[in-house]
C-alpha cells in the first residue's frame, strides 16, 4: 500500500518538476531551435516546432556579416584574462587570511565583500574618465582589469572558504620539510585546493562572461565582447529572429555547459559561504 | 601558525588584493563625490564651478526622480516576491524523490547562465513582440488581441524577464539550504504525527529563514543594479526607468556628470544599507 | 648531533602568557618526553623549538647555534604531527621524498633514501598508495618516514599516537623506541599518556601552566616527585594523597603513598575501610577503599587473584619507606 502511494507521489512530483523545468528552459530551447530555422519560419504563426528545414545558414551569416568570432575572442580574452589575473592576486590573499589570520582578518573579508556591493553606476563616470585618460577605453586590457576587480572579492571569499577546510598542520609540515613560501603554496596548498580553485575559476569565468554593465559602457568596436555584440541587435533591421537566435545560442552555449558543472560551487560563491 | 616571518609574508601577499580593491573603491568614489558638488557638463563647457548640494537637491526634485524610485521599488519588490515564493516551492519540489532529478535541476538553473543582453533581447523579440512574438501567437490562438508587452505592460514584462533570470538563483540556494535540513528532524516530526502543512510551517520555513534572508539581500543588491535588461528592451521608457538607469542617462547620455554623480552617491548609500545587513549575517557565519 | 638548549624562553599570545621564562637543556641523543595536563603549553613549547611559532623573548640554541629567528626549514629538525599532516595528493613515496625534493637532492638519491626508509618502516608495499588508502598506523609510519629521511638533528613528536587505538599504540610505541635506539637521534615527544612517558623517556619534563615542575628520569620522578603536582601526575593509578592527623604523624602537611605500596589484608593493618569499586585488570586488581578516616577514598593495588566484594571490611598497611612527605607549600620534604 505505502509503496504504491509513494510511487504515485513520485510520479506526480516527476511530472510537476519536469513541467516546470521545461517551462524554465523553454526560452533557451526555443532560441536554440529558432537558430536553425529560416527567418520566415522563425516568425511563422502557428509556430513550427521540430519539423522544419534545419539550416546552419544563420550561423554562417552571423559570422560573415558581423565577424562574430572577433567578439567571441574578446569574450574569451576578457573572461579568461580577468580570471587568471584575479586568481594570481586572490590565491595569496586567501592563503594569508585562511592560514595566518589576524584579528583584522574578519574585517578585511567583510570590507572586501562590501566593495562587491558598490553599485557600478555610482562610479561609472570616474571610471569612464580614468579609462579615457589612460587610453583604456575600448581595450581588452582595460575591461579585463575592471572585471577582475569587480570579481576579486568573490574569488578571495570562495578561495578563503575552501582554504579554511585545509588543516594548517599540513602546511606547517611542509614548512618543516624545508618548503619555502613559494613551494608551500605551489606544491602543497594549490594541489590540495584544486577542486576549490577549479570551482572558483569556473564561477568567475561565468560571471565575467555575462557581465553586462561595464562591457556595454566601456567598449565600442574593438574590444566589445559578446554581451555588447548581442546588444547590437536591440536596434535591428528587417527579419532577424533566426540570426539573433544563432548569435545568442553561440553566446550562451559555452557558459551553459560550464554553468552546469558548477551548480554547487555557485551557491557557496554567490552567498559568500553563508549557505553551503 | 604564526611567526614574524609568516605574518609579514601574509601581509605582503594580502597587500595586492587590498590595495587594488581599496583603489577601486576609493579613487572613483572620491571622484564621484567631488563631481557631485560641481556643475560639470563635459560636452557643454566642462567644469562650471562648485555648487554645493545643489545637484543632490536637483536630483531628488527632478520630475524623473520619484518615478524612478517607484520603478526601482516595483521591479525589485516584484522580482523578489516572485523569485522567493516560487523559489521556496520549487526548492521543496526539487527536494522530493523523482525520476531525472539531475536533469530537471539543470533545466531549472539554466536561465541563470544566460547573459542579460541575450535574455533581454530573446524575451523582447521572440516572446513579447506584439506581431511575431510567441506570446502574441498564443494570444491570437485563443482569439485575444496580443498584448504590446513592453509598452502596455512594461513593468510586468521587465519583472518577468528578470524573475526568469533570478528564479534559478533563489531556487538553487534554497534547495541547498533544504538539503542541509536534518532529515531526522523531519522524520521525528512525522513520527509525532505532524501533518505535511504544519511540518512546512514549523520546520522547513524556519530552517529556510536564514537562506531566504540571504537570497533577499543578495538579490536586492544585484537587482538594484540591473541595467542591461532595460538597456536592450525599453531603454528606460514606458515607466521602466530605474534609479540605476536614470543615473546612467544623466551621466553618459545627457553628460550631466555633476547631477549623475549626486545620483550615484544616493545609489551607493542605498546599496550600502542592504550590504550592511548582508554583512552582519555573513560576518556571524564567519565566527562559527 | 642535536643538543637543544632553551634559555629564558617565554611565549605570549597577545596578553596571555602561555610560557613564562623557562630554561631547559636537552642533550644530544636523549629521548625527552613533555608531559602535563591539557593546555599546559606542551605543543606550544614544541612549536617554539620547531620554529612554527616565534619566541616572545629568550633564546633557543640547537647545537650551540642561536636559532630563534631561523625559519623552521633551516633548523634541521623534523616534526611528526598528531594529525600526521600527510600530503593527501601525493603518494607515500612522494610524501616521504618531499623533504628531500625541497632540499634539492637528485632523483636517484631521493629514491635510494625513500626505499631505505620504507624498508625500515615496513612501508615498501605501500609506496604507491595515497595516504587516504592507508590505515592509521601506516599513516603514522609514513609521517615518521618523512621525518627520518631528512636525517634531522632532532625529531619532534606532538602526541603522535593519540589517534590510534590502544593495541596499535603499544606497537607504535615500541617501534618509536626501537627507532630511537637505532638512530640515537635526539627526540622530543609530547604526550599526556602516562605509560608512553614512563616507558619511552630518558628524561621526562613535567609541565604545568608553562612552568617546568620537574625534570628527571622516569624513575627519579616516580621515586622522588619534587612536589604534589608531579606526585599526582606521575604513576597510574594516581598516588594517594593524605592530609590531616595521619600526615602530621609523619611531620608533613601531606603524605603520599602509591597504590602499589600498600599491603592489603582481611584481618589486620594500620588503616581499615570498606571496599568500594574494584577494578579487575587480570594481572592486578585495584580497590577503592572508603571510610578509612583518611579523607578521600584510598586506592590500593593487589594481586589479580585477590578478591574482596563491595562493602567488605579490609585492612591496609602502607610501606613506611615508600611514603612521600610534602610540606605546606606542596614541596617534597627530603
Ligand atoms: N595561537 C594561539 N593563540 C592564543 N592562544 C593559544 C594559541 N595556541 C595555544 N594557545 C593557548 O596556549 C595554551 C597552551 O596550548 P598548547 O596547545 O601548547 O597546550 P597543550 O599542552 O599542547 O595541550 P593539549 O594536551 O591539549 O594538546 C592553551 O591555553 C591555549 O589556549
Ligand atoms: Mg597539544
Amino acid at each position: 500500500m505505502a509503496r504504491t502511494v509513494r510511487t504515485h507521489r513520485k510520479t506526480l512530483n516527476t511530472a510537476l518538476a519536469w513541467g516546470i523545468g521545461l517551462m524554465m528552459f523553454f526560452p533557451i530551447l526555443w532560441t536554440m531551435l529558432t537558430s536553425f530555422k529560416t527567418e520566415a519560419q522563425a516568425i511563422s504563426d502557428p509556430p513550427v516546432w521540430f519539423f522544419f528545414d534545419w539550416t546552419l545558414e544563420n550561423y554562417r551569416v552571423v559570422q560573415e556579416r558581423s565577424n562574430y568570432s572577433r567578439f567571441l575572442w574578446n569574450s574569451i580574452i576578457i573572461a579568461g584574462g580577468s580570471t587568471v589575473l584575479g586568481m594570481i592576486i586572490a590565491i595569496p590573499a586567501a592563503w594569508s587570511m585562511a592560514f595566518v589570520p589576524s584579528n583584522r582578518t574578519k574585517d578585511i573579508l567583510l570590507w572586501m565583500l562590501s566593495t562587491k556591493m558598490l553599485p557600478a553606476v555610482g562610479v561609472l563616470y570616474p571610471i569612464y574618465l580614468i579609462f579615457i585618460q589612460l587610453g583604456l577605453l575600448d581595450t581588452r586590457i582595460g575591461l579585463t582589469i575592471v572585471l577582475m576587480l569587480i570579481n576579486l572579492p568573490i574569488m578571495v571569499w570562495m578561495l578563503y572558504t575552501y582554504f579554511k577546510e585545509i588543516p594548517g598542520e599540513i602546511l606547517e609540515a611542509a614548512r618543516m620539510d624545508g618548503a619555502g613560501l613559494r613551494e608551500e603554496i605551489l606544491y602543497v596548498l594549490t594541489p590540495m585546493a584544486i577542486p576549490g580553485i577549479a570551482s572558483t575559476v569556473l564561477l568567475n569565468i561565468i560571471l565575467a562572461w555575462n557581465e553586462a554593465f561595464w562591457t556595454l559602457n566601456l567598449t565600442a568596436a574593438r574590444a566589445a565582447p559578446l554581451t555588447a555584440f548581442i546588444a547590437s541587435y536591440s536596434s535591428p533591421e528587417g527579419l532577424f529572429y533566426a540570426k539573433l537566435s544563432a548569435a545568442s545560442t553561440m553566446a550562451i552555449a559555452p557558459i551553459l555547459i560550464l554553468g552546469w558543472f558548477s551548480q554547487k560551487q555557485l551557491v557557496r560563491g554567490l552567498t559568500f559561504g553563508a549557505v553551503k | 601558525m604564526s611567526t614574524k616571518a609568516s605574518r609579514s609574508a601574509a601581509r605582503l601577499m594580502l597587500a595586492p588584493a587590498v590595495i587594488l580593491l581599496l583603489g577601486w573603491m576609493l579613487v572613483p568614489l572620491t571622484l564621484t563625490l567631488i563631481f557631485s558638488f560641481q556643475r560639470y557638463l563635459p560636452l557643454r563647457g566642462g567644469f562650471q564651478g562648485w555648487v554645493g548640494f545643489e545637484n543632490y537637491v536637483r536630483f531628488v526634485t527632478s520630475s524623473a526622480f520619484w518615478p524612478s524610485v517607484q520603478a526601482t521599488v516595483i521591479i525589485v519588490g516584484g522580482v523578489l516576491l516572485i523569485t522567493v515564493t516560487l523559489g521556496i516551492l520549487l526548492a521543496i519540489l526539487l527536494d522530493q524523490p523523482m525520476w531525472g532529478q539531475g536533469i530537471v535541476r539543470i533545466l531549472v538553473i539554466a536561465p541563470f547562465f544566460v547573459m542579460p543582453t541575450v535574455s533581454g533581447l530573446v524575451w523582447k523579440n521572440m516572446f513579447m513582440d506584439p506581431n511575431n512574438g510567441l506570446l502574441s501567437h498564443l494570444w491570437r490562438f485563443f482569439g485575444a488581441d496580443p498584448v504590446i508587452w513592453l509598452s502596455d505592460a512594461s513593468m510586468l514584462s521587465i519583472i518577468l524577464i528578470v524573475s526568469w533570470q533570478w528564479l534559478p538563483f533563489a531556487t538553487l540556494i534554497l534547495l541547498t539550504a533544504i538539503q542541509s535540513l536534518d532529515s531526522e528532524q523531519l522524520e521525528a516530526a512525522e513520527m509525532d504525527g505532524a501533518p505535511v502543512l504544519s511540518r512546512f510551517w514549523h520546520i522547513i520555513l524556519p530552517h529556510l529563514s536564514r537562506a531566504v534572508t540571504i537570497v533577499i539581500l543578495i538579490q536586492t543588491i544585484f537587482l538594484l543594479a540591473i541595467f542591461a535588461e532595460i538597456f536592450v528592451t525599453t531603454q528606460g521608457s514606458f515607466g521602466t526607468r530605474t534609479l540605476t538607469y536614470l543615473i546612467f542617462q544623466r551621466v553618459l547620455e545627457s553628460q550631466n556628470v555633476g547631477l549623475g554623480s549626486a545620483g550615484g552617491i544616493y545609489a551607493v548609500i542605498l546599496a550600502n544599507i542592504f550590504a550592511l545587513f548582508l554583512m552582519r549575517i555573513v560576518g556571524k557565519n564567519l565566527d562559527r | 648531533m642535536g643538543q637543544i638548549v632553551l634559555e629564558q624562553v617565554t611565549k605570549s599570545f597577545g596578553d596571555v602568557t602561555v610560557i613564562p621564562p623557562l630554561d631547559l637543556t636537552i642533550e644530544d641523543g636523549e629521548f625527552t618526553v613533555f608531559v602535563g595536563p591539557s593546555g599546559c603549553g606542551k605543543s606550544t613549547l614544541l612549536r617554539l623549538i620547531a620554529g612554527l611559532e616565534d619566541v616572545t623573548s629568550g633564546e633557543i640554541r640547537i647545537d650551540g647555534k642561536e636559532c630563534s629567528t631561523i625559519p623552521p626549514a633551516k633548523r634541521g629538525l623534523a616534526m611528526v604531527f598528531q594529525s600526521y599532516a600527510l600530503y593527501p595528493h601525493m603518494t607515500v613515496r612522494k610524501n616521504i621524498a618531499f623533504p628531500l625534493r625541497m632540499a634539492g637532492l637528485d632523483r636517484a638519491e631521493q629514491d635510494r633514501r625513500v626505499v631505505q626508509a620504507a624498508a625500515v618502516l615496513n612501508l615498501t608495499d605501500y609506496l604507491d598508495r595515497r595516504p587516504g588508502q592507508l590505515s592509521g598506523g601506516q599513516r603514522q609510519r609514513v609521517a615518521i618516514g618523512r621525518a627520518i629521511v631528512r636525517e634531522p638533528a632532532a625529531f619532534l613528536f606532538d602526541e603522535p599516537l593519540s589517534n590510534l587505538d590502544a593495541a596499535l599504540r603499544v606497537g607504535m610505541r615500541l617501534e618509536i623506541s626501537e627507532l630511537h635506539n637505532r638512530l640515537k637521534t635526539t627526540m622530543i615527544y609530547v604526550t599526556h599518556d602516562q605509560v608512553e612517558a614512563m616507558t619511552m623517556a630518558d628524561k621526562i619534563v613535567v609541565l604545568r601552566a608553562g612552568h617546568i615542575e620537574q625534570v628527571g628520569s622516569p624513575l627519579q620522578l616516580y621515586r622522588a616527585p619534587r612536589n604534589l603536582f608531579v606526585a599526582g601526575f606521575i604513576g597510574s593509578p594516581k598516588m594517594n594523597l593524605i592530609e590531616g592527623p595521619e600526615a602530621a604523624r609523619h611531620n608533613a602537611t601531606t603524605i603520599g603513598i602509591r597504590p602499589e605500596h600498600i599491603a592489603i589484608s582481611a584481618t589486620e593493618g594500620r588503616w581499615s575501610g570498606t571496599v568500594g569499586v574494584s577494578e579487575h585488570l587480570g594481572s592486578d586488581t585495584f580497590f577503592h577503599v572508603q571510610d578509612t578516616g583518611l579523607g578521600e577514598s584510598v586506592t590500593v593495588r593487589a594481586d589479580g587473584e585477590v578478591s574482596f566484594r563491595h562493602g567488605d571490611r579490609i585492612f591496609l598497611t602502607p610501606r613506611d619507606d615508600m611514603i612521600h612527605r610534602f610540606d605546606a607549600k606542596g614541596l617534597r620534604i627530603a
